[in-house]
């Protein structure tokens, strides 16, 4: 998981990088506007400097050629240019908007929650909800269906390099039909303001192989793995003896509450906190102690009263939920 | 000169009498020492106005640059998250509601009377009320952000975020008050703007030779009339769900978050435009005074103006392209959109025409033109991108914006608001900015702007969203963010060199203005606290340039109305559309009891908001008693049937019916009033269209018998009314006053019948404002109604003493006149609305099958 982690961490989210039919597509639209705002940019600023030349009043222009400035440069040249553009945009993403066949691709639900990222599989062997947090792995080549909601204020999906961004709002299911071209991390972030950590409310999408995302969906279908070692057990009576299960789920361990993230197989996923940290041992410690010094305002209280050994066995357990 | 402007000789002969000019100069003088706060005068109350809207910008800007050293580098921690965003909040809040709409009607404030040859707006006390409330509930939000109390939930406030569950502080109940200030000034601003342009011009000014920044102020006010409704219905409702939980934006509860953005932006996009266009008018004002020639199109321009402004009504919901509307009525949008680049288009190659055409002085204001054109036009085509569906799905929300909204807020009204503060400055006290620093102020405004603004948009198309208080390092940003602080403390630096430079000029003594940049309209001509000395006869659209002989005529008194005919403030009312003089309006002049009643008005909203509730209740008393002894001195009887106002025109004082000015600002304010309870109605529709059945599930309609009771009434109870307006004569015999006095308590009785029907109906039907979105918003539209009823028996009884003191007569009777369109609106409101609820099921359940 190293090489995919170091490769993580430089993952962009940027319009210019588009890994899918439809960000291509918006791409090349982006690309032409830009063409056809600077020329008409250039053209009008050539006009403003020339009319700030010295001229004799005998080569000023007569009353009919000033109409012919509004008419021409106001009237006719814009109608001609928005319309072109009109039927350029409208016929290059007609494909965009049709919706993709709904009973036979792969769907993730996601709902967005103050501040990070619920998703949630189903699994195709047991019929079963998996449930993850802050990252989603989708297949290479396979077209699926986002359903996204939110649990509390609005919020915005929107990885860029995939797609446009859809809101997240209470009450109303939107959907959002991708396919990735290849494999990759892509960024995202909520891109509707929601409060006090919005800056802090990243999600990583992460293309595999098909072959690659089965096997993966099979591992996190499965329940939490068993600590391999004393340190690990610790962390393990930790988690529950300090009453985390109050927030977090651990299947096969407490599935009281799904007020926090998932944390099944939280060993396994790029980042914490919603693409705040990196995940590793030293940074589920550092956040556990620290929440809400590294984000200030998470839901999750810092718990800085843990002595150092209960929090290097929590971390340490937590890593190795792969 | 072409031979139909032959001159005409000056309607008024010399010699004036000597003590003419006196007596105008005792009617109008400003009061001494502190007495200047209680000033009305539009030259006072214009100036208060714009100082204080640019203390709001300077405060705002203060914010920004906070923000700005927060995002110079990645991962800083000089602000947290809460304090970060209470300021792009209060920025954003700010500039939009204290800064940028309060500055365009002080400008117009300001200028216009001088502009279209009036003394003063038709109802100074309003616009002096206008200014206090917004100058003293203004300064009291503002200073929100040093308690941490500031609202911290976006300058658009989407609910549920701005809810009570989700903003359980009182910052967010700040905001909705610091915006009701701003929606009593601006609407009372409209008033007053349509009605002094409609009515107060100059003898010959025909709609046609109206200043275009006239056309511009006439256009927006009547936008402001249509848009900030719908936000006084949203803030209303936001709080009533706020304070007493009426579910409107819940989903859970059968409400909608997306009904708020409804509401928002259909005022909200509107408002862009009633930021721009005020300042494209002044554009069209001082470019061909600066090129020295006439503008070119200036048909075009207005047909402009007016398109803009319809077009602008059709695509707020293009600040909801991610929202998941329907496709289809987002094509449309996205259409009118584009649309709305093509009257924009035609300012600006009317504009380009103009320079072509004359040549352009190099001044101050030149500078600030042509920085405007450049980067209003950038901000314009970043729009049309923007206006493209899926383009805007990217870069919605995303950096990309906040450079384009900064580009054409900053670029298409600061701009021109700076070249405007260049071109007038010599109005304030006869000098003219330093010209020699407005090249370094111009250098380092537009190359701070360009420098702090250009990089967003590639910061945004990197994907960088909006309103983070931090991001990460490596994504890219980091180069880019900071050239933006960098630049953003350049144009600090232009911005604070203006400041100085404006405080040194603006406290010299003051020397006579002339027209130091030769300019064509009427604010150019000599002019005292009284405006022009006489007011001038104008025979077209430049009349400085077609009458170079003006000034001396309009200063000697060989213009209308040379002096004042009863000692007090007056000016001269001509008709809307051929302005040919009518009559002489009697002005109110300088008072407290504005001052007083804005004060009461803030203290009432302020203490209220923070639950002071004994000492906020004292306020709210005091603004209405001060409101109605300020009332109670207008509408006089007129001092002389007619008065000699030329040599050969005798003029009446006072009028009533369509050509009083109290006339045209009741029914502008009855439109304002509709559009409100269209705005509730609009939200009923919405929510009852959402649920599955209606009425939803445990709730059901008031009995039809009732409620038609209730709108017979209500209607019935307008006809003594009517009967009572419909009396010319008004003698003010004993028999009369008691006949007036029947009507009007009979017609009460009737409303508060009608209304205990309307009540009791909700009550027999179970109806719970707390249980769902449908039944609160139909306890909205009762609730207005209610507030109706309350102000109908205020007018009721105010009309009574009135009657009973003999204030009515033949030629003033406007408490009788407008109460009574008051009264038919009231009537008519609540017999719509009753047919509006209990028709709308039966009509859904029709569309269903």
């Amino acid at each position: 998981m190293t090489g995919s982690a170091a490769h993580a961490a430089q993952a962009a989210q940027s319009v210019l990088q588009p890994a899918t039919a439809t960000a291509d597509s918006i791409f090349e639209i982006g690309v032409v506007l830009t063409i056809g705002a600077a020329l008409i940019f250039l053209g009008v600023m050539t006009l403003l400097a020339l009319s700030l030349r010295r001229r004799p009043p005998s080569r000023r222009p007569s009353r009919a050629s000033e109409r012919l400035w509004i008419v021409g440069g106001g009237v006719v040249f814009p109608v001609l240019v928005l319309s072109a553009l009109m039927v350029y945009a409208s016929v290059r993403t007609s494909g965009l908007t049709t919706r993709a066949d709904l009973a036979d691709g792969l769907v993730i639900a996601v709902t967005a929650r103050l501040w990070w990222w619920e998703v949630r599989y189903r699994d195709p062997a047991s019929g079963k909800d998996v449930v993850l947090a802050n990252e989603m792995r989708i297949p290479v080549g396979r077209p699926l269906t986002l359903a996204l909601d939110s649990a509390d204020v609005i919020h915005s999906f929107w990885v860029p390099e995939l797609a446009g961004k859809i809101d997240m709002v209470p009450g109303r299911l939107h959907h959002l039909h991708l396919e990735a071209r290849q494999p990759g991390v892509h960024r995202g972030q909520c891109a509707e303001y929601c409060g006090e950590q919005h800056a802090r409310m990243a999600l990583h999408v992460v293309a595999l192989a098909p072959e690659e995302f089965d096997a993966w969906l099979a591992a996190q279908a499965a329940p939490a793995a068993a600590p391999p070692d004393d340190l690990a057990q610790r962390g393990r009576e930790a988690f529950l003896h300090e009453r985390c299960n109050a927030c977090h789920t651990i299947r096969g361990v407490s599935e009281e509450s799904d007020l926090g993230p998932d944390l099944t197989h939280v060993g396994s996923r790029l980042f914490i906190g919603a693409g705040t940290l990196p995940t590793h041992r030293g940074t589920l410690g550092g956040w556990i102690a620290d929440t809400q010094g590294i984000k200030p305002g998470a839901r999750m209280p810092s718990f800085d009263r843990l002595d150092g050994q209960t929090l290097n066995a929590l971390a340490t357990y937590l890593d190795h939920l792969k | 000169m072409s031979a139909e402007r032959e001159m005409r000789e000056p309607p008024t002969s010399l010699p004036r009498p000597p003590e003419e000019l006196d007596q105008l100069e005792k009617a109008w003088a400003l009061p001494k020492g502190l007495g200047v706060l209680s000033s009305v005068n539009n030259t006072s109350i214009g100036l208060f106005y714009i100082g204080t809207s640019l203390l709001f910008f300077l405060g705002a800007g203060v914010l920004a640059l906070i923000m700005r050293i927060q995002l110079a580098v990645p991962d800083n921690t000089l602000v947290g998250p809460q304090a970060y965003n209470q300021m792009f909040t209060m920025h954003g809040t700010v500039m939009m509601f204290l800064f940028a709409i309060p500055v365009v009607e002080a400008i117009a404030v300001y200028l216009l009377p001088n502009m279209l040859g009036a003394r003063d707006l038709p109802f100074p006390r309003l616009s002096a009320y206008a200014f206090w409330a917004y100058a003293i509930g203004g300064i009291a939000f503002f200073t929100t952000i040093f308690f941490g109390a500031s609202p911290d939930g976006g300058w658009f406030m989407y609910p549920p975020l701005s809810s009570a569950e989700h903003s359980p502080g009182i910052g967010a109940d700040f905001w909705l008050l610091g915006i009701g200030f701003i929606e009593i000034s601006a609407i009372a601003g409209a008033i007053e703007l349509i009605v002094g342009i409609l009515l107060t011009r100059a003898p010959g000014m025909t709609l046609g030779r109206m200043p275009i920044y006239a056309w511009s102020m006439l256009v927006v006010a009547v936008m402001i009339v249509f848009a900030f409704p719908a936000v006084i219905a949203g803030t209303a409702l936001l709080e009533l769900e706020r304070a007493f939980d009426w579910p409107f934006f819940i989903a859970a509860r059968g409400g909608d978050p997306i009904l708020w953005q409804h509401l928002f932006w259909f005022f909200g996009h509107p408002e862009v435009y009633i930021i721009f266009l005020p300042a494209a008018g002044m554009v069209s004002m001082m470019i061909p005074a600066l090129a020295g020639v006439p503008l070119v199109g200036y048909r075009a321009v207005v047909i402009a103006l007016v398109t803009v402004a319809t077009f602008s009504f059709a695509l707020w919901a293009h600040h909801m392209f991610t929202a998941g509307l329907g496709s289809l009525s987002l094509s449309l949008v996205s259409a009118a959109s584009l649309a709305v680049a093509v009257p924009t288009g035609v300012q600006v190659f009317a504009w380009l025409a103009t320079l072509w055409r004359g040549r352009l002085r190099i001044t101050g204001a030149s500078l600030f033109l042509l920085g405007f054109l450049f980067i209003f036009v950038l901000g314009g085509l970043t729009g049309v991108m923007v206006a493209v569906l899926p383009f805007d799905w990217q870069v919605h929300d995303s950096y990309f914006v906040v450079a384009h909204l900064h580009y054409v807020l900053i670029g298409g009204m600061v701009f021109p608001m700076f070249a405007a503060l260049y071109f007038w400055s010599p109005l304030i006290n006869g000098h003219p900015l330093s010209e020699r620093l407005a090249r370094w102020i111009f250098a380092l405004m537009f190359g701070g702007f360009n420098l702090a603004f250009f990089p967003m948009h590639i910061s945004g198309l990197l994907g960088m969203p909006r309103r983070v208080y931090t991001y990460d390092a490596h994504l890219g940003w980091n180069t880019l963010n900071l050239l933006s602080s960098v630049g953003a403390f350049i144009l600090a630096a232009g911005i604070l060199l203006f400041t100085i430079d404006a405080i040194r000029t603006w406290r010299r003594r003051t020397v006579p203005t002339g027209n130091p940049w030769n300019a064509p309209t009427l604010e150019w001509l000599p002019n005292g606290e009284y405006g022009t000395r006489s007011i001038p006869q104008v025979d077209s659209g430049d009349p400085l340039w077609t009458n170079p002989g003006m000034p001396e005529e309009v200063e000697a008194g060989r213009h209308w109305l040379p002096g004042t005919t009863s000692g007090r403030r007056e000016t001269l009312v001509t008709t809307p559309g051929k302005a040919v003089a009518s009559h002489v309006l009697l002005l109110p002049g300088d008072s407290w009891l504005p001052v007083i009643s804005a004060a009461g008005t803030a203290g009432f909203f302020l203490l209220l908001t923070v639950k002071w509730l004994v000492t906020a209740w004292l306020c709210g008393v005091t603004a209405v008693i001060a409101a109605i002894i300020w009332l109670w001195s207008s509408d006089p009887k007129p001092h002389a049937a007619k008065v000699a106002v030329t040599d050969n025109d005798r003029l009446p004082v006072g009028a009533v019916g369509v050509r009083s000015h109290s006339w045209w600002a009741m029914v502008v304010l009855i439109v304002v009033d509709a559009s409100i309870c269209a705005s509730f109605a609009f939200a009923h529709v919405h929510v009852s269209m959402l649920s599955e059945v209606c009425p939803p599930a445990g709730a059901r309609l008031p009995a039809a018998g009732l409620a038609l009771l209730a709108a017979g009434l209500y209607l019935a109870s307008s006809l003594p009314v009517e009967a009572a307006r419909r009396r010319r004569t008004l003698s003010g015999s004993a028999r009369e006053c008691r006949l007036l006095t029947g009507a009007v308590v009979i017609a009460l009785l009737v409303m508060i019948a009608a209304t205990v029907a309307l009540i009791s109906g909700h009550v027999e039907a179970g109806l719970s404002p707390g249980a769902n979105a449908w039944s609160a918003t139909i306890a909205a539209l009762a609730g207005y109604q209610v507030l109706h009823v309350v102000l109908m028996a205020v007018m009721g009884c105010y009309l009574i003493a009135r009657i009973w003191t003999r204030r009515l007569g033949p030629r003033s009777r406007a408490t009788l006149d407008n109460t009574g369109l008051m009264w038919h609106y009231t009537a008519l409101q609540g017999a719509a609305m009753i047919v509006l609820v209990q028709v709308l099921p039966a009509l859904m359940n029709l569309v269903a099958a």
